[in-house]
């Protein structure tokens, strides 16, 4: 267990790398804090299993350095870092038994033959293949050889950090719950540092105490689910967590009021200067769908799904959605939107812009 | 549904038929109906039965050159696949030298037989070759059209460079395959370069590599130009293989029950030996570590 520090860290798949864009994962500074759990999360290609495989050291970045604890580790090997890391997709030995893979991580180390039973015996419990353990890995189903991964990922204790690389795509969706409930409870026990790439907010939310964003090779918000919810730094952000996503309107503003489109929309809070794209974002839980207060908008559809409506509306041209509580009447002559001025946030440039109380 | 009952639908298979009959059943059938009889010519023939294939069998001659044939085969096999593997293992993985390496080694695969025989047989003379007259220039008695032994040598190194390539390049097309994953698993797991190549490169070349051998065997078993035109069998018979060995009789001699008698014997071994080697491997992968 150890605390991972990121420093001026960046990565490029080119070898001359001639701008910002030529970078996977841009410079990037952080720690990661002993003992937490932490979820990676981002849509696909934005660089999170490049920072997932240079922490692990099967990648070296182009600039930058890795300390595990205050230690340089930026040129360590893989095997010297004593980093686990489970993969997208199932890696097995299929030529051995499911015993013996589990195994195979401690054997690699030399580790003593009655502890390597012992815990062999107790993961292959853990991951519910107890009767399973003496079939070859081969013939088994993607989920099992999956679940192999993740338990040769769990077998050694002593780990700096337990890193997992949208392990459960492959897992079916009861499984899933299953196991990472499991590594929930397993991050309880052993208090591992542990990151876990995904690209599901459910997966990352319900998972992790703090929840990393990435967007185009930059870590844009790192904070805790209930954060970035509130206080999306960045509109991707915005528009990544939470379904449906954040709303976001352009504007003009001045002061404490927002111009959309000639309609002017009072703010809680002070601007001044906004150079850019100016835009406001409010999540549709902040929305509300009125008879004659405020903005007009036109209701394309209304989705029912269950705990709440979420109303499809136009407003000046923008796709604007509406959380409708559960129960609530939408009628016809309900063609109004006014925002809580509370869950109002301005971006510019896409980027959080605080304001001024005044 | 119903099944539809068209008759005619079998004259769509006769152009195969017709095909496979010429090229296959025809003269296979020629070589047995060669085999059961005898001829002295002028179309002349007489029933012997299993007369020529009992003859055969008693036959020391034919001992002796499946016995050279078997020795040959387990020589090159022994040297090229593990030779194959170790290359295509140490081989640029990707990039401008991988394709070059790739390039190089297709090269001997792409020389005709007997001009491969012909580049030895130079390549390995005592006076003119640069092979030969190095080796005796150094003192190393190498002579291949007195000495067995220089005989042999000559012959499975020639093999040896005329289809390491191929096995190379089959091992190489198994090692490619592999997803990196497998490679960033076994660094995550500290595996050793050596449980690497145990665990996740042999296990997954096994496919291609099978291959390989069935063909370098099926091949090797059947060489018959490249001798031929190195020692042409000799000294003496020492170098005489089995395919070698059936020109000599059914051509030089002009016997052809026997020889068609011998072809059959041939062709049923290479059979056999192939689907011993299938099945054990077949075995094998079923078993595993």
């Amino acid at each position: 267990m150890a605390k991972i520090t990121l420093d001026n860290l960046a990565h490029s798949y080119y070898p001359k790398p001639k701008d910002e864009d030529d970078f996977a994962l841009k410079e990037l500074n952080h720690d990661w804090a002993d003992g937490e759990a932490y979820a990676l999360l981002g849509s696909s290609g934005c660089g999170k299993s490049t920072l997932l495989n240079i922490i692990s050291g099967l990648l070296h970045p182009s600039q930058g350095r890795i300390l595990f604890d205050g230690i340089d580790v930026t040129h360590a090997s893989t095997a010297d870092r004593n980093i686990a890391q489970v993969f997208q997709f199932p890696v097995v030995y299929d030529t051995m038994t499911v015993r013996n893979n589990l195994a195979f991580p401690l054997k690699n180390r030399g580790a003593d033959p009655k502890y390597i039973a012992e815990r062999v015996q107790q993961i292959g419990q853990m991951i519910g293949m107890e009767a399973e353990l003496d079939k070859r890995a081969s013939g088994l189903t993607a989920d099992a050889k999956q679940k192999i991964s993740l338990g040769r990922g769990m077998v050694r204790e002593d780990v700096n950090a337990l890193l997992f690389d949208e392990p459960l795509t492959v897992i079916d969706p009861h499984m899933k719950w299953e196991l990472r409930t499991q590594l929930k409870s397993l991050h309880h026990e052993f208090g591992h540092t542990m990151i876990y790439v995904t690209h599901d907010q459910t997966e990352a939310l319900t998972f992790a105490d703090k929840v990393v964003v990435m967007y185009d090779g930059r870590v844009v918000q790192i904070g805790t689910p209930q954060e970035l919810f509130e206080r999306p730094q960045h509109t991707f952000v915005g528009y990544f967590i939470g379904s449906p996503g954040m709303n976001v309107i352009s504007a003009d503003i001045t002061g404490k009021v927002a111009n959309l489109h000639g309609t002017s929309l009072a703010l809680n809070r002070g601007y001044n200067d906004l150079n850019g794209k100016v835009e406001i974002g409010v999540r549709p839980e902040f929305v509300a769908l009125t008879k004659s207060d405020g903005l007009p908008v036109n209701v394309r559809r209304v989705e029912d799904v269950g705990r709440h409506k979420i109303v499809r509306a136009d407003l000046f041209g923008n796709e604007i959605n509406i959380l409708a509580r559960e129960g609530m009447e939408i009628s016809p002559d309900m063609n109004r939107v006014t925002f809580d001025p509370e869950h109002v946030n301005v971006y510019v440039n896409d980027w959080l812009k605080a304001g001024e109380v005044a | 549904m119903e099944k539809t009952v068209n008759q005619k639908a079998w004259f769509l298979i006769l152009p195969v038929l017709l095909l496979v009959a010429f090229s296959a059943v025809i003269p296979l059938m020629t070589v047995v109906n060669y085999s059961v009889q005898d001829t002295f010519g002028n179309n002349q023939f007489f029933w012997a039965g299993l007369e020529w294939f009992e003859e055969m069998l008693r036959s020391e001659r034919m001992w002796d050159a499946l016995g050279r044939q078997l020795m040959f085969s387990a020589i090159i096999l022994a040297i090229q696949v593990p030779l194959g593997v170790f290359i295509a293992l140490n081989m640029p993985k990707s990039g401008f030298w991988s394709s070059f390496c790739l390039v190089m080694m297709s090269l001997p695969l792409l020389i005709p037989w007997n001009v491969v025989g012909t580049i030895w047989q130079i390549f390995g003379r005592v006076d003119i070759g640069l092979l030969g007259y190095t080796l005796d220039a150094l003192g190393i008695p190498y002579n291949y059209t007195q000495n067995t032994f220089a005989a042999w040598v000559t012959i499975i190194v020639m093999d040896v460079w005329h289809w390491t390539s191929l096995v190379a390049l089959l091992a190489f097309a198994g090692l490619k395959s592999i997803p990196d994953a497998y490679y960033q698993a076994a660094k995550i797991d500290q595996a050793s370069r050596w449980a690497i190549f145990r665990y996740i490169e042999l296990p997954k070349m096994m496919g291609v590599l099978m291959i390989a051998i069935l063909l370098r065997f099926m091949d090797s078993f059947m060489i018959y130009t490249e001798p031929f035109v190195v020692t042409g069998g000799g000294p003496g018979n020492a170098t005489t293989l089995l395919s070698i060995d059936l020109v000599k009789m059914a051509l030089g001699q002009f016997d052809l029950g026997p020889a068609a008698a011998f072809s059959i014997m041939y062709y049923l071994v290479i059979l056999l030996i192939s689907y011993v080697f299938y099945t054990v491997m077949t075995n094998l992968d079923k078993k595993g570590g």
